[in-house]
């Protein structure tokens, strides 16, 4: 039950860093839309705030580990030169190499999407605080931002898994 | 009552951390679309070699990110402007960020 550096490392980035980022998602999601006056009392809204400002600040953060650590520890492995690296694998077989062509050039350019959106959300709920509840418009503009976020970060994380199942990085 | 006596922040803030995020990611599309028709710009962004013109690309886009950020704060972080302008002007640059970095998109600008 052994794992090498890289292995670990393509987990932390995919399965750990990365799905936290979209499993919190839902969560920032709900707090966003809920957070009206005809819906929660003055203390509702104080106490769902707190909640809504750490989430979001934990997913730009988390988004951020994410690229970083695909882009700068686990990205360099996979496209190295030697003929055995997974982007050589995928390219030297005409039944793969469109993963390499369109999977992972979308992926590792849509990527970096997600902690550029993220951080524009949790700033803005920062800096609105409790008067973020009585400006749907504001609120709506973070939803889509937030949902733009999530689907850049859904379609490298998806990508991610599919590459590591055809070429896994070892 | 309560909430209504509130003084409101201005919106400038909010509108340029909405409209920087938009300037990034669709820098981040530029720069994947460009490197991609010029071989010279490919090269010149290869700023880490492990990680090649991926470095400059996406590095290009969080500089530009932080430069708007920092000038429409700066213009912007006592004014009221007209939020729903800024964030419809950030949905379209998202929008066209997403669409140049789809591989179909920005294989219509790739050098043969």
């Amino acid at each position: 039950m052994s794992v090498s550096s890289r292995e670990l490392w393509t987990v932390l980035h995919g399965l750990i860093f990365g799905s936290l980022f979209l499993l919190a998602f839902a969560g920032g999601l709900a707090g966003l839309y809920s957070l009206r006056p005809e819906w929660v009392t003055v203390a509702g809204i104080r106490e769902r705030l707190r909640r809504l400002l750490a989430g979001t600040w934990l997913m730009a953060v988390l988004a951020w580990i994410t690229v970083l650590s695909g882009t700068y520890i686990v990205y360099p492995w996979y496209r190295a030169k030697a003929p055995d690296s997974p982007r050589s694998l995928l390219l030297a077989n005409p039944a793969t190499k469109l993963w390499h062509n369109f999977g992972m050039e979308w992926k590792e350019h849509v990527g970096w999407f997600a902690p550029i959106l993220a951080t524009a959300v949790a700033f803005t709920v920062l800096y609105y605080g409790p008067q973020l509840a009585r400006e749907p418009r504001v609120r709506r503009a973070l939803v889509w931002l937030f949902a733009f976020a999530f689907a850049a970060a859904g379609i490298a994380g998806v990508f991610g898994a599919f590459l590591n199942k055809v070429a896994p990085i070892r | 009552m309560a909430a209504q006596m509130q003084t409101s922040k201005p919106t400038g803030p909010g509108a340029a951390a909405v409209l920087a995020a938009g300037t990034g990611t669709f820098t981040i599309g530029l720069m994947a679309s460009l490197a991609g028709a010029s071989a010279g710009l490919n090269n010149a962004l290869n700023w880490y070699g492990p990680t090649g013109p991926l470095s400059g690309k996406t590095g290009v886009g969080v500089v530009a990110w932080l430069l708007a950020w920092i000038i429409l704060h700066a213009a912007w972080k006592s004014k009221n402007v007209n939020f729903g302008r800024a964030f419809n002007w950030a949905l379209a640059l998202v929008i066209l960020g997403f669409l140049l970095t789809f591989p179909p998109v920005f294989g219509l600008f790739a050098r043969e």
